[in-house]
């Protein structure tokens, strides 16, 4: 770097001298070599010290969480033919999260290992869907998102139907893949089919 | 003596005065700020309301700092601290209040005088950076508006975030990733609380105080626009004489002589505050931020209450550009309304285009923020179970019609169909549905839905949507007959519709 500094500054020095007229500072003056070294020391460490600013800024921009399998509980817990509100812990939660750090889901069970694990939130814009079993419809309390009960959708503004969870059952426990807020940008189950609405 | 005495003390008080202007220049300060010069046309009731947001600002500036005293910024106890402010910490909930309707109060008044600016023709020469900064303090504004709401650590406030993050993860190609930092992390937690808790006390503060310093500093240079007057046109050759000619004919120092008006404003907007947050104290807190109490029913505060409404109106094509592209738009014309419309007439009776934006704008402004506020498009997630059949519905029906009043009842129908207005708003009003649609219509607009409705087939047995349609075919005005298909030869009104409907053969397709 600072070999190059005086060459760079000769021509650059020499106009200045020229539009003003007068000797402000001779091109190759001690008091322009200092100019240029602090110009040039300064983006030199300006650079440096962008660098874990923007890297701790842009962590979370590129960061990967891979999802691991949490257990919902026994399947026993739902009955076949039902739809019902079940949490899991965040795995990803921080010790000051709170009450935060347990997530909803509606789980559908549909007969024996079959199951589908809906999250809360509308594919419109993520609001928390709400069950009616006599209807057999979610509904959406913001702008009236409505989802059959295979998560397909109704009727309203979502562009899409619910977002589901990756799900198995092991041992006669069920298990999801979850931790993530579904969004269209990232609906966080790479085994789901998407289905237009 | 005393003459004599009170000239000592006067000239004592010069005396220190004089040594402090020497060392720190003081009246030079003044007479270059404060009491610069200013046409006397504008020490109108018009021009005091940039005075007033300053002044808003100001009291947003002490009552957070304030606040930050109590709250904690942490997942786990943002609410518990909230909950000590309002109903432990003395005088806590007064001091929220203020800072909850010194909020509102600001955004409101910035925007009248964003909209007095624009009629008055002030952004035009010389002063499109006086504009343009202010564009910027707007948008800042909105934005403490809306990490503000997140302060307030609620259940809105969680679903609020969900809503943010929801419009980010549609940005194409980058939406995951976008969303993943706007939270903090993949699921709203407590980083993303700090996140926002940054941007309202730090980072969005520190920008408002040097943009503000921009502003002010546009001011002094490029002076307050005078009053307009139709037919004189804003010219770059001239204008800079012209103001300087008005100064040098009518100019007042801003100090003491303009500055009156501003003064009376100002204590008007501190009493209101204090008045609004006396009767209405603050808002909130609501359910804490348990993402597992699902019956919440998220609404933004009401300076964002039209773009709850746009994301209900759009259709799903139109919707990401709406809630991504557009606002880019939006901001970016009027950041650059300056270079659009540089010179010419500044007086609002010679721009009818300009009048009609602002009435046009603020007439769309109210209606999309009436319809957020009452949420026609909501289903009544409770009236099914809270709002009874209105009793002359159900007076005089036949056994079969009543199961269908039930059927209509116990399937949320009446979420979003009211009866005689009792019920949801999101679909038609049920009460004379027997004299708009037929027996087989009915059939088919239940099973298969369409229109915005679900298709229920799957839903009902076919025993219920016989009695279901049975029941709607009869629910037409006393006196008339029900609904009639016109591609059939018209029969004479039967004796009794209701029954006359409810044997109709249609039905034994379903039944």
């Amino acid at each position: 770097m600072t070999p190059d500094a005086p060459k760079e500054t000769t021509p650059a020095a020499e106009g200045c001298a020229c539009q003003s007229g007068t000797a402000v500072a001779a091109p190759t003056s001690r008091r322009n070599f200092l100019l240029q070294i602090g110009i040039g020391l300064n983006v030199l460490a300006g650079a440096l010290i962008s660098v874990p600013i923007l890297g701790y800024v842009l962590s979370s921009f590129a960061k990967k969480f891979p999802l691991e399998w949490i257990n919902l509980g026994s399947t026993s817990q739902f009955p076949e033919g039902t739809t019902q509100l079940a949490s899991y812990e965040n795995p990803y939660r921080r010790p000051w999260d709170g009450e935060m750090a347990r997530i909803p889901c509606w789980v559908r069970h549909i007969s024996a290992n079959d199951f589908q694990v809906f999250a809360i939130n509308c594919a419109h814009l993520g609001c928390p869907v709400r069950w009616f079993s006599e209807s057999k419809l979610f509904m959406c309390p913001c702008h009236g998102g409505a989802y059959y009960e295979n998560g397909d959708h109704a009727a309203g503004p979502p562009p899409r139907g619910l977002f589901t969870y990756e799900c198995r059952v092991t041992n006669g426990s069920l298990e999801i893949k979850g931790g993530i807020l579904p969004n269209l940008g990232n609906p966080g189950n790479p085994t789901e089919v998407a289905k237009p609405a | 003596m005393i003459a004599n005495a009170k000239k000592k003390v006067t000239d004592a008080a010069l005396g220190v005065f004089g040594w402090i202007d020497d060392r720190i220049h003081v009246s030079e300060i003044f007479e270059h700020t404060a009491g610069h010069h200013i046409p006397k046309s504008t020490s109108s009731w018009f021009y005091v309301f940039g005075s007033a947001t300053l002044l808003c600002l100001i009291i947003q500036l002490v009552t957070g700092t304030l606040l930050a005293l109590a709250y904690v910024p942490s997942g786990a106890e943002a609410y518990t601290t909230l909950e000590y402010l309002t109903f432990e910490q003395p005088l806590g909930w007064y001091l929220r209040g203020i800072h909850y309707w010194g909020s509102n109060f600001m955004v409101s008044i910035m925007l009248i005088h964003m909209t007095q600016v624009y009629l008055f023709g002030a952004y035009k020469y010389p002063r499109e950076v006086t504009w343009m900064s202010g564009v910027l303090l707007l948008v800042i504004t909105l934005g403490l508006a809306f990490t503000g709401q997140v302060m307030r650590f609620d259940e809105d406030a969680y679903w609020g975030i969900g809503i943010g993050a929801a419009i980010t993860g549609r940005s194409p190609g980058i939406g995951g990733p976008l969303v993943q930092m706007l939270l903090g992390g993949p699921i709203i937690s407590a980083e993303t609380l700090s996140r926002f808790f940054t941007l309202h006390v730090f980072v969005l503060p520190g920008s408002i105080l040097a943009i503000i310093v921009l502003h002010l500093r546009m001011v002094l240079l490029k002076g307050i626009n005078e009053w307009p007057e139709p037919g004189v046109e804003v010219n770059r050759e001239t204008y800079d004489r012209h103001y300087a000619a008005i100064i040098k004919r009518e100019g007042m120092p801003f100090v003491p002589h303009g500055i009156g008006k501003d003064l009376i404003a100002g204590a008007i907007v501190i009493v209101g505050i204090l008045v609004c947050a006396a009767v209405f104290g603050p808002k909130g807190p609501i359910g804490p931020p348990d993402p597992t109490q699902i019956d919440a029913n998220p609404r933004p505060d009401f300076f964002f209450m039209w773009i709850f409404a746009i994301a209900a109106l759009m259709p799903d094509y139109m919707e990401t550009v709406a809630l991504l592209v557009a606002p880019p738009i939006v901001i970016t014309l009027l950041f650059l309304l300056p270079f659009l419309n540089n010179t010419g007439e500044k007086h609002w009776s010679r721009r009818p285009a300009a009048v009609l934006t602002v009435v046009g704008l603020y007439l769309s402004l109210g209606l999309l923020s009436w319809w957020g506020i009452t949420s026609p498009w909501s289903p009544a997630m409770t009236a099914w179970r809270a709002d009874p059949t209105p009793k002359q519905f159900l007076v005089g029906h036949t056994p079969l019609e009543l199961q269908g009043a039930i059927v209509l009842q116990q399937k949320q129908c009446r979420n979003c169909h009211a009866i005689d207005g009792i019920g949801g708003v999101r679909g038609p009003d049920l009460a004379e549905v027997g004299s708009r649609l037929t027996a087989p219509e009915l059939a088919r607009q239940v099973i298969q839905g369409g229109g915005n409705m679900p298709a229920y087939g799957k839903n009902l047995s076919p025993y219920e949507v016989n009695a279901l349609v049975a029941y709607m075919v009869s629910l037409h005005p006393t006196g008339t007959t029900p609904a009639q298909d016109s591609a059939k030869p018209s029969v004479p009104p039967p004796e009794n519709s209701k029954r006359q409907a409810s044997a109709d053969p249609a039905h034994g397709d379903h039944g």
